[in-house]
């Protein structure tokens, strides 16, 4: 069943930074999508625009289809019910933005009692319950922020973000800066919640082979666009759009002798959102740019069965007009 | 034939933190031999908390060890001022975060001269800053002087501070997660550039990492910490594709490429003021745990007898009584 249906989503920031420029995404209940794509590609701008989280002043087009309703069209009262009990978000960071002076099970109660109608007993319990599906101990509730690691800490944000019972979690860079084996830990937790409770999960990373281990499906966005989309492992293993092909690259097999004493990155810098290169916004960096590809957009178009890219290489040629 | 000795070489080396409020002392670095050749990189990996940092640190004489020693090209560290700063020209650290590391209200001409200024380089200073910034892969320099942080990408950011450390032409540099904060695509490009360092200058290196995958990129021998001592060592290929520490090969297991089970170890990394009796890993042991290890008759060893400090050169080596048992028999 389709959980979220993204058509066309653009966001624009007052300064005129665009930083999302007709994104289309479609989850299903119970799947995992990654949204890849390095800093400043607009992942982040992404997950605050489905909840309607962006600054004021920030222009936001296309619709966003939450189990058929459309959250752009919402009225207020409407989307602070979706952002709890509909969806939810575990922010870039957040755990280090956890209050410091109130106790963790207290902030965990926090929507519950807000948001849950519950009195203070039935959120005491269910905080407990919250606790022990994200694999801490009842008794931790009474801890304050810094008595608890990064790992423990980023518990606790999952906990909070289940605590209305979501269909949608979102889960902006949920391990970025946590060890190798506490972030083993941390996405076992989430592919077991999302499992367990049918959730449907948005995770965001700039860690491709993260996301391809995890995830269903997974979407590459550069410049504000998803520029490649399809089954998890193909994309990682094989990405049809060259920025695909070069974000997966830089990603080293341990064992593969090819990689060996062979970094590989991607020359040049990001682009900057409020001056975006003509055309396709990959051509200076693109190693196999054509001629046209400073003059021609690219949306994205099969090259493959289930699989797109946006780049005149994939797919059926299509018509030129030069 | 003599061969050089070791550029750098540290031989039983404790460093030991006081415990706060009576609490007992932290063995942040708890017995460890390293040696680092002339343009050998060697990647130093393991969890949070495991004392890579204060090691570091220690190596480049920023914290004074509580035992053992130091040797650089042969010398023990000498830990006066003067002394200390003279290694400092030829000793380098470059440090995790390029925007904790930059000053946000100096220029990166500012930043890249400071060294040069510190220790009163009597050259030209302007072709010296250039000249590191053209080595650390910002070209042409000029462009670049005036600029503020700020006006930077992180990658960039990241060679502003290499630069920094190479306007001294050192011989060594100690990398503490040099590209943990940069995206894939910039870190790839980082690691090339340490790479070249070495061809073409001759550099030796220490990465501090718990990326794994860097090791596999970019160092000729990797050694594995855990809880203040090196569990395993030896060469890249050694170590990550045939690892014999439960440790290493539970840390292997949970990359995400890797084939098989993933080894989830629970628990919190381990703390440094209260180490484990017998191995320090053994309360964490997946060998021990599933009885492999009292299949092959060391249960007893791994929870009494503590292991002893790895030797620093070259060869494979590895602190766990049931990998030796396996070797044995
Ligand atoms: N409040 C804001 N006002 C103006 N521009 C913004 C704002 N927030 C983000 N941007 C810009 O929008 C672009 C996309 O930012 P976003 O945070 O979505 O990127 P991201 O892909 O999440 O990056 P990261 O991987 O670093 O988290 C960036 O260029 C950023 O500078
Ligand atoms: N100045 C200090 N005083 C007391 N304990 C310290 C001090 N510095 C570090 N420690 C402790 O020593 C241990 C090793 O810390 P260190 O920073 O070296 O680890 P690390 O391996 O670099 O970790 P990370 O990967 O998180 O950077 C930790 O338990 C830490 O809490
Ligand atoms: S459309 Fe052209 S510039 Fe863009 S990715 Fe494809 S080849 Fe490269
Ligand atoms: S010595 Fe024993 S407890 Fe330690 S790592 Fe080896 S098998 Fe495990
Ligand atoms: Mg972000
Ligand atoms: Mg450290």
């Amino acid at each position: 069943m389709t959980l979220l249906e993204v058509r066309d989503l653009t966001v624009t920031y007052p300064n005129g930074a665009a930083a999302v420029r007709g994104v289309d995404l479609s989850l299903d209940s119970g799947s995992k999508l990654g949204v890849a794509g390095e800093s400043g590609c607009g992942k982040s701008t992404l997950a605050l625009a489905l909840l309607r989280l962006l600054p004021a002043g920030t222009e936001v087009g296309g619709e966003i289809l939450l189990d058929g309703e459309d959250v752009l069209k919402m009225r207020w009262g409407q989307v602070r019910a979706v952002r709890w009990a509909g969806a939810s978000i575990v922010f870039q960071g957040a755990m280090h933005s956890l209050n410091p002076v109130h106790r963790v099970g207290d902030q965990i109660a926090e929507p519950i009692l807000l948001h849950g109608g519950a009195g203070a007993a039935a959120a005491r319990k269910r905080t407990g319950e919250l606790l022990e599906q994200v694999g801490l101990p009842t008794a931790r509730a009474r801890a304050y922020p810094h008595e608890l690691s990064g790992g423990q800490r980023q518990r606790v944000m999952i906990a909070m973000a289940l605590a209305c019972d979501p269909k949608l979690v979102i889960a902006d860079e949920p391990t970025t800066a946590l060890d190798v084996m506490i972030q083993a830990q941390i996405l076992r937790l989430i592919e077991q919640l999302v499992s367990e409770q049918e959730l449907g999960l948005i995770m965001i990373s700039h860690d491709l082979a993260v996301l391809a281990d995890t995830c269903d499906r997974l979407a590459v966005m550069y410049a504000g666009r998803v520029v490649e989309e399809g089954p998890a492992r193909a994309v990682y293993e094989d990405a049809l759009h060259p920025y695909g092909k070069a974000l997966s690259g830089a990603f080293p097999r341990i064992g593969d002798p090819a990689s060996r004493f062979a970094p590989r990155g991607l020359p040049g810098d990001p682009p900057d959102p409020s001056d975006l290169p003509s055309g396709c916004t990959f051509h200076p960096r693109c190693p196999v740019a054509l001629d046209g590809c400073e003059v021609e957009d690219q949306w994205l178009r099969e090259g493959a069965p289930g699989r797109r890219a946006a780049c005149v290489h994939v797919g059926a040629a299509v018509r030129s007009t030069t | 034939m003599t061969t050089p000795g070791p550029l750098l070489s540290a031989r039983g080396l404790h460093v030991t933190f006081p415990g706060r409020h009576g609490a007992p002392e932290a063995r942040a670095v708890d017995g460890v031999e390293l040696d680092i050749g002339a343009g050998e990189i060697v990647a130093l990996v393991g969890e949070s908390g495991c004392g890579k940092t204060t090691l570091a640190r220690s190596l480049l004489g920023l914290v004074p060890p509580t035992g053992g020693s130091v040797s650089f090209a042969g010398k023990p560290l000498a830990y006066n001022s003067r002394a200390l700063k003279a290694y400092r020209k030829r000793a380098q650290l470059v440090l995790q975060d390029p925007s904790g590391s930059l000053n946000p209200r100096h220029t990166v001409y500012e930043a890249v001269a400071e060294g040069l200024r510190i220790h009163g380089y009597g050259g030209d200073e302007q072709a010296a800053v250039a000249g590191a910034l053209a080595r650390a892969g910002l070209r042409p320099p000029e462009r670049f002087f005036l600029r503020y942080p700020h006006e930077l990408s992180g990658g960039q950011r990241q060679r502003v501070v290499i630069a920094g450390a190479l306007v001294l032409e050192p011989e060594l540099l100690v990398a503490d997660e040099p590209v943990a904060s940069l995206d894939a695509s910039v870190r790839g490009e980082i690691l090339a550039l340490l790479l070249r360092l070495r061809t073409e200058l001759g550099l030796s290196a220490l990465v501090v990492t718990h990326d794994l995958g860097l090791a596999w990129n970019i160092a000729d021998r990797v050694a594995v910490m855990y809880l203040g001592r090196i569990v395993e060592t030896g060469t890249v290929e050694q170590v990550l594709t045939a690892p014999r520490h439960p440790y290493t090969q539970a840390l292997l297991s949970v990359l995400p490429e890797a084939p098989g089970e993933p080894v989830v170890l629970t628990g919190e990394p381990p703390d440094p003021s209260r180490i484990p009796t017998g191995c320090r890993f053994h309360a964490r042991c997946q060998v021990l745990a599933s009885g492999e290890a009292e299949e092959a008759g060391v249960a007893d060893a791994c929870r009494t007898r503590d292991l002893e400090v790895l030797a620093g050169s070259g060869e494979g080596q590895v602190a766990c009584h049931w990998a030796r048992a396996r070797v044995t028999t």
